[in-house]
């Protein structure tokens, strides 16, 4: 299967400061980003946990930020929601600053899925599913159908609806994350280690029907992950971080041979066993 | 059964003397909660202030409550009436347990949930009351058992300010070296005990069902 990969343009990211890059030149299509990542930088407490990030998140790929813990990608994840608000720099989303958006607005606008799941454990599955078309005031007969198609698309039995979280498999749980996130149809969705917790098998089958959902649903998708295979098998494009620096972007393909050494010491740490590479798509 | 006896006898007064011992310990764990909780609230989200506020409702419950009801005898408008100063030092004993309870229980909630309820974009009244207050509900009913447990005991001694209630008796009879009219009191006290603790746990089974 061929994924359309955006081309990496190591050279934008530095011209991307002032000047709005041009993707024009580069795409028969001039895709406005959806996201965009204009010199951030985060401090917390004295400790520098982003620096001088630009990047730009094209709509409907799948962008996923690689590095190792403490690298600043999860932050860089909650940029986007405005759960950590930038120290300098700006985070746009369509255009828009972040910091001029409604919080609230932008967020329900945004789905969000963690490695912890985070359901409400007191919410069955069905309410947690409907919890943003309802706190949206949907009318109630437009959330029961809106449930049901989730509870399809992701793949889950119409009587798991009525259980608790703590009725449910660790896949079970994560599949109604994704559902849950998919609430009320957002065009961007956040995904921070979404499959980190589970095992090979399950993760192996959520990752395929990721995939799956993505070509039919063509999300704008930034995903944190730490392991080099999930990247190269979801990503049209892997942006490594380390020590809160963007190191590069490149696609899949690229990235297994590239020359950077950041990017050639975790390909290394993955072995030379990359059959990922062969193995993105879905069969 | 000698304490039997008394307590038939006189039985016109020892419901009386329940049902005002009744009054004083709820309105005074009313009043405990409705300061209470919304304080637990703030401190569970305001990390700063957990220290001040627990640090003085604990000391609060150091002073003896015989000491604590003397105090207040002073004050203006509460010396007036015994009852009302009773009801304030009841409610002041019943704010430990209640705040300590509802901050311990919402910071209890998993950071997960909240966080997932925040990114989804939850304001913060929606998380109060939708995520935070519903988990945390059964750490709060029990702060508020224990709150009314204690009450029960303390409002015995609110009788050596002549606020009423069952001690009446039990000070009747300590002056009257008279065990039967100490049980009296202390008896149903025990019961209304017993059934503050069962009540809430029952609240708590219920609330927890639906």
């Amino acid at each position: 299967m061929q994924i359309e990969v955006s081309r990496p343009q190591p050279a934008s990211l530095s011209v991307s400061l002032g000047t709005p890059v041009c993707w024009a030149d580069m795409q028969p299509e001039a895709p406005t980003p959806v996201i965009e990542f204009v010199d951030v930088s985060y401090r917390i407490d004295g400790t520098q946990v982003l620096s001088n990030l630009s990047l730009q998140v094209a709509r409907g790929e799948t962008l996923v930020l690689l590095g190792r813990s403490g690298s600043g990608k999860t932050t860089t994840l909650k940029l986007v929601n405005r759960l950590a608000t930038p120290t300098s720099g700006e985070v746009r989303v369509n255009g828009e600053s972040n910091e001029k958006a409604d919080v609230i607005r932008l967020r329900r606008h945004i789905g969000y899925v963690i490695q912890d799941v985070g359901l409400f454990p007191h919410f069955t599955v069905e309410r947690n599913i409907g919890l943003v078309p309802r706190i949206e005031g949907w009318p109630e007969e437009r959330i029961r159908s809106r449930v049901q198609e989730l509870l399809q698309l992701v793949g889950l039995a119409d009587g798991l609806a009525k259980r608790y979280p703590h009725q449910l498999s660790g896949g079970q749980r994560q599949r109604v994350g994704v559902a849950r996130a998919l609430g009320a149809d957002p065009e961007i969705l956040l995904m921070d280690e979404p499959f980190g917790a589970l095992d090979p098998l399950t993760r192996d089958e959520l990752q395929r029907e990721f995939l799956l959902l993505q070509r039919r649903l063509h999300k704008t998708v930034v995903f944190v992950t730490h392991d080099l295979r999930e990247a190269l098998r979801l990503g049209s494009r892997i942006a490594l971080m380390e020590a809160g620096k963007l190191v590069t972007v490149l696609p899949p393909n690229e990235f297994v041979k590239s020359e950077d050494p950041w990017a050639a010491a975790y390909v290394r740490a993955f072995g030379n066993g990359l059959e990922s590479v062969q193995n993105r798509g879905t069969t | 059964m000698n304490v039997v006896r008394f307590i038939l006898h006189n039985h016109t007064q020892v419901v009386e003397l329940t049902l005002e011992h009744l009054w004083l310990v709820g309105l005074s764990t009313a009043f405990a909660m409705l300061i209470g909780i919304p304080l637990g609230i703030v401190i569970a989200h305001r990390p700063r202030l957990n220290k001040p506020v627990l640090a003085s409702a604990n000391i609060i419950q150091t002073i003896p409550s015989l000491a604590l009801f003397g105090f207040l005898l002073p004050v203006p408008w509460l010396g007036e009436r015994s009852d009302r100063l009773a009801i304030l030092a009841l409610t002041l004993y019943a704010l430990l347990p209640i705040i300590r309870n509802t901050y311990t229980g919402i910071r209890g909630v998993d950071p997960a949930v909240t966080e997932a309820g925040r990114g989804m974009g939850l304001t913060g009244t929606q998380l109060l009351f939708q995520v935070e207050l519903p988990l945390a509900l059964s750490v709060i009913l029990s702060g508020v058992r224990v709150a009314l447990v204690i009450s029960v005991g303390v409002a015995t001694i609110a009788a050596a300010i002549g606020a009423g209630g069952l001690g009446e008796f039990i000070f009747r009879g300590l002056a009257m070296v008279d065990n039967r009219v100490i049980l009296a009191g202390a008896i149903p006290a025990a019961i209304l005990a017993l059934m503050a603790d069962m009540g809430v746990g029952w609240l708590e089974r219920l609330l927890q069902a639906r």
